[in-house]
């Protein structure tokens, strides 16, 4: 290794750490980002000709104004990108400080709390972007897009990303066992995905649970999301709903890092 | 070599966990260039100790200086100079031998076109090139450990933490692992390791200290412990029946000390061959005896009452 002395690279603190972090993950996601494509552009096809088409057709009227497969497919897109987020934030992060203990790793290199932190988030946004986008590109083709504001709905995806798996990532550190990660999804995901306003009106629910469906980050992310594919004006305030989204994100992101940093540092 | 500021300095090092002591007060001075070791049985307090010296543990006590920094202020900067070798295995199975290599060395802010050649080089170092674009995941446990030992090297770090480097692995794969520390050792780069094999703490550390308990209990260099701590020989004696008890009370007066085990009688002497004889001549027959010099584990031992392990 004295050949190796001649080319030190001096080794210190990367400049961007988190990037490098990111680089990681992006090298694990080129061994199976095949699979997961096809189903990208498979599963929006599915949903639009299964939902829009099929159940559309039972709608005779559409909803406000606009047919069914136009109405629902904003809030789609919102909901897909729930799942891409939560579902990056759970196993992988549970996973790797139970099972592979890669963070562990990470933190004995030059690394903070905060850069692990923010590689495996940046790496759920860009699964979450890219997701939207094939779902935005298939939904365009098959002509379900009312408006070209509709681009405005993949950084929507990506706040309502960060709104999710910013807090699920504190939750999936702090989890002991993983079956704490599927009754996230059964008791939480499932009925945002159901009363959030995705498939219908959240007015069409009673006054009680209505405010629960406000409550939800999802809900939020539906609204703005439907604005731009249909090139409407949301129902809530723009900025109310960005505000609230990037409440859930910043509260999300301290969590986290509380949940990282007592599992790493002790 | 220098006689300069020790790399690792600990005074009065404590570490503690909800109530419960398990590094209790230990003074550490690791210097340039030494193999240093950390001995003891399972909960002795020698990877608390690894973990704080690895800058990822503050301590709840003492003081604590690496490379002239504090560990819980500059951690990232002293980390980038350490090498960090965990009792488990730490690699991702999904990636290749190399891209665990090379991910790794991205974390140091080592530019791609250079990792990927220190990539070749340490595992030509390790002998896993043959196995470099295969996956983690179906390499052998010693495979895995040298690869953990390759990872460690790649920001090339001043001091090595080995946790338990062979632990769990087979002989041969041991043998290939020492041989490599040795080599590291001789190229100059600080080893501090934990162990509980005395035969590993033989082979490979200049200095040591032994810890029970979250104390240290004796410390030097392997060859002046057992001449402080113990005989030049040991007889080890086995006699038939379900006690050793009885034969060894009748051995007092042979040696400087016996020590019984649940299956075998130790005695601690000057001369093993004359001991022997005077065994005999006293009217006892084991049925199994065995002369051998002193080691660590009689150290141990000496000091502590116990075996290392159980």
């Amino acid at each position: 290794m004295t050949q190796l002395a001649a080319k030190r690279a001096r080794p210190g603190p990367t400049r961007a750490p988190a990037l490098a972090v990111l680089q990681y993950h992006l090298v694990g996601y080129r061994r199976t980002w095949r699979g997961g494509v096809l189903s990208s552009f498979l599963l929006p096809t599915l949903t639009v000709l299964g939902f829009g088409v099929g159940v559309g057709a039972f709608i005779d009227q559409g909803v406000d104004g606009v047919s069914y497969l136009e109405w629902i497919v904003g809030g789609l897109l919102a909901s897909t990108a729930l799942q891409v987020a939560i579902a990056e934030s759970t196993w992988p992060v549970y996973s790797s400080l139970q099972w592979t203990k890669i963070y562990f790793a990470q933190y004995a290199a030059p690394l903070r709390v905060t850069d692990i932190m923010a590689g495996q988030l940046a790496f759920v946004l860009f699964r979450v972007l890219t997701s939207a986008a094939a779902f935005l590109l298939v939904t365009g083709v098959l002509g379900a897009l009312r408006s070209p504001w509709a681009v405005l709905a993949l950084p929507v995806a990506a706040l309502l990303g960060l709104a999710v798996a910013a807090p699920t990532f504190a939750y999936a550190a702090t989890a002991s066992s993983d079956s704490w990660l599927a009754l996230l999804f059964r008791f939480a995901v499932i009925p945002m995905t159901l009363f959030a306003g995705v498939f219908f009106p959240v007015e069409s629910l009673p006054v009680g649970l209505r405010w629960l469906a406000y409550l939800t980050p999802l809900w939020h992310a539906v609204d703005l999301s439907r604005a731009a594919t249909l090139g409407a004006a949301p129902i809530w305030s723009v900025t109310g709903h960005l505000l609230y989204l990037a409440a859930w994100a910043a509260g999300g992101w301290l969590l986290a890092h509380r949940a990282l940093r007592r599992r790493l540092v002790v | 070599m220098t006689t300069a500021q020790p790399l690792i300095q600990a005074r009065g090092l404590v570490k503690r966990f909800d109530g419960f002591t398990a590094v209790d007060a230990i003074d550490v001075a690791v210097r340039a260039g030494e193999a240093f070791g950390f001995l003891g049985p399972n909960g002795a307090g020698k990877s608390s100790t690894m973990r704080m010296i690895g800058c990822v543990s503050p301590p709840s006590g003492g003081e604590l200086r690496i490379l002239g920094m504090d560990p819980v202020r500059d951690g990232p900067a002293i980390r980038a100079r350490l090498g960090v070798c965990p009792q488990l295995d730490t690699l991702d199975p999904e990636l290749t031998v190399r891209e665990n290599l090379i991910t790794y060395a991205r974390y140091f802010g080592i530019p791609r076109r250079v990792a990927r050649l220190r990539a070749a080089e340490l595992l030509d170092f390790v002998q896993l090139s043959e196995r470099a674009d295969s996956k983690v995941e179906p390499l052998s446990g010693g495979m895995k450990r040298r690869l953990t030992i390759a990872r460690a090297l790649v920001n090339e770090p001043e001091i090595v933490l080995l946790d338990e480097p062979t632990t769990g692995l087979d002989p041969q794969a041991r043998h290939l692992v020492w041989e490599r520390l040795f080599q590291l050792k001789q190229q100059g780069v600080t080893l501090v390791l934990t162990t509980h094999y005395m035969d590993e703490a033989e082979q490979l550390c200049d200095r040591l200290v032994v810890m029970d308990g979250g104390r240290i209990v004796a410390e030097g260099s392997p060859r002046v412990l057992i001449e402080q701590h113990s005989t030049r020989e040991v007889v080890e004696l086995r006699f038939a029946g379900e006690s050793q008890e009885p034969f060894a009370s009748k051995l007092d007066q042979l040696g400087e000390r016996v020590e019984v085990l649940p299956d075998r009688v130790l005695l601690y002497v000057p001369d093993g061959d004359a001991a022997v004889a005077e065994v005999t001549a006293l009217g006892l027959h084991p049925i199994n005896v065995l002369v051998r010099r002193s080691g660590l584990e009689d150290v141990f031992l000496h000091l502590t009452g116990r075996t290392l392990i159980d």
